[in-house]
């Protein structure tokens, strides 16, 4: 996809000797919301990690605005505008809400996204900021954790699996900010094992399976059934 | 009789604070990088005949001598972390204790080499035997309350700096979760570095008044360390405010054990520590 913001091309990401992604192609543009699908073990956080580089070797290209990130450090990725909202919300639990969102600005590339605006989204942060995050609920660390790599200003936010393990009340919070972001211009993956939630948000998807692409189109164009068969490789 | 006792009380409170400043460095690199440096005692050694260098062979006064150090401790501090400590870090406890076990060695017996066995000590000049009557019989040295009040000063200085900056909060963080720290794009090797040049320049400072104050040899660095590990276990790991506490108590206990009999003053100290910690094994004031 030649106007994509993300441009990842046959993708293989290695841990010494087990492979978990098998030539890969994604592309995200800017402004869109790409949903990647898939059950524990597929290959969605090494994806996710190989885009921040954080694994150990890949093969393939991951161009990002024409930059080849493979052969950026984490910190000059994350300045160039890719802000990673890790699984399992992996906030520093004796850091103040406002310590671990002031560090989510400073390692970013700066932008207009500020705490207004943040706090704006996600108002119990700013009744909590003074708290240390290890005291907050699991979708109050969520939506910190969202908070950190927003300040960021990114042009590419990853997020993975940020519904995973919190209240209904909690996840649609945060997948009503979601769109919100991608409508300022941001370039969304979302990488998701919820099905429905996925594909209700997303303007592509893409399903997983071993490592591998098996499906991808539009939401719109596809029914669950058809990702689940996909989801499980039936 | 009491003035004896407040007068031993009172010397163990200053003594306190110098072993407050030993362990200062040690308890940043033990409650928030998470590793003990053995060589910690040695480094303040090092530092202490650099300062007997800087006096006695060429002359500065003491006080330009420290301040001489103190940069130099702060790059020696950072380059030693991330030339060689960054290489063991987060590869469990065992390797950075070998590494930094094989530290003491190499300083102690380069100094060895360099200086001989001798007992040294940095001459201070008046101040060193001045003293402040504080009536009932009980005299304070200038030198020791200076220190005391210093060790007061830094530690404060550390808290601020760790608890209200932003570099602070970066090294917290990384202490956390340096995987997180490195999965977001923090430089966490750069900001081990900086926490490092930091026990450099708290290094420095407790060498220049240990130098005055008492005499060094070669070998005086484990007996250094293990005074700064005991008043950071007895402060609570992590606490800096704590650290102080336990300097003082070993102080104390010392200057009461010295009271009964002179070969009782070191035996009195080790005795504290172990009894606290046994019954509060956290320490008095752990950070949580």
């Amino acid at each position: 996809m030649s106007d994509a913001l993300l441009n990842i091309e046959n993708l293989s990401v290695f841990y010494g000797e087990f492979r978990a992604l098998f030539g890969v192609d994604i592309a995200v543009k800017a402004g869109e919301i790409v949903s990647m699908i898939g059950a524990n073990g597929a290959g969605k956080s090494s994806l996710l990690k190989a885009i921040v580089g954080q694994v150990g070797r890949i093969e393939g290209r991951i161009a990002f605005d024409g930059d080849d990130l493979a052969r950026l450090s984490t910190p000059e990725i994350v300045a160039r505008g890719v802000a990673l909202v890790p699984e399992g919300r992996r906030l520093f639990p004796s850091l103040t809400v406002e310590e671990n969102l002031t560090i989510g600005q400073e390692i970013g590339r700066g932008g207009d996204l500020g705490f207004d605006e943040i706090y704006r989204y996600f108002p119990i942060l700013w009744e909590k900021r003074r708290q240390k995050t290890r005291e907050l609920s699991g979708g109050q660390q969520q939506m910190a954790a969202l908070a950190r790599a927003l300040l960021a200003n990114p042009r590419l936010l990853l997020c993975d699996e940020i519904s995973l393990g919190l209240a209904p009340v909690a996840i649609a919070a945060l997948y009503q900010v979601i769109p919100t972001i991608r409508d300022r211009g941001v370039a969304i993956l979302l990488v998701e094992q919820d099905i429905t939630r996925a594909l209700a948000v997303a303007d592509r998807f893409y399903c997983l399976l071993g490592g591998r692409v098996n499906l991808s189109g539009l939401p719109r164009e596809t029914t669950r059934e058809t990702v689940a068969h996909h989801y499980f490789g039936g | 009789m009491a003035a004896i006792w407040i007068n031993q009380i009172v010397q163990g409170v200053l003594l306190g604070g110098l072993y407050a400043m030993f362990a200062m460095g040690l308890s940043l690199s033990i409650g928030v990088m998470q590793f003990v440096n053995i060589a910690h005692g040695d480094l303040i050694v090092l530092v202490s005949f650099l300062l007997l260098t800087l006096t006695s062979g060429l002359g500065l006064p003491p006080l330009l001598a420290a301040a001489i150090t103190l940069p130099i401790a702060f790059v020696g501090g950072f380059l030693l972390q991330r030339l060689l400590l960054q290489r063991v870090l987060g590869k469990g406890v065992l390797p950075i204790i070998l590494v930094t076990f094989g530290l003491s060695i190499i300083i102690q017996n380069g100094l060895l080499s360099a200086y001989g066995a001798d007992t040294r000590k940095v001459a201070g000049g008046a101040i060193e035997t001045a003293t402040i009557p504080i009536g009932g019989g009980v005299n304070i040295g200038v030198l020791p309350f200076i220190i005391f009040l210093s060790a007061i000063v830094l530690i404060f200085a550390l808290d601020r700096l760790l608890y209200h900056t932003r570099l602070g909060a970066r090294i917290r963080a990384v202490s956390d979760d340096v995987a997180t720290a490195n999965l977001i794009g923090l430089k966490s090797a750069r900001i081990y570095a900086v926490a490092m040049g930091v026990v450099g320049a708290t290094i420095a400072i407790s060498a220049a008044f240990m130098s005055v104050w008492t005499n060094f040899d070669p070998s005086s660095g484990p007996s250094r360390l293990l005074v700064a590990f005991e008043a950071v276990v007895l402060g609570g790991l992590g606490s800096l405010w704590g650290t102080l506490v336990g300097g003082v108590a070993l102080g104390v206990a010392q200057a009461i054990g010295a009271q009964f009999d002179a070969a009782w003053q070191i035996l009195a100290g080790h005795i504290l520590f172990l009894v606290i910690f046994v019954i509060r094994p956290q320490g008095l004031f752990p950070r949580n």
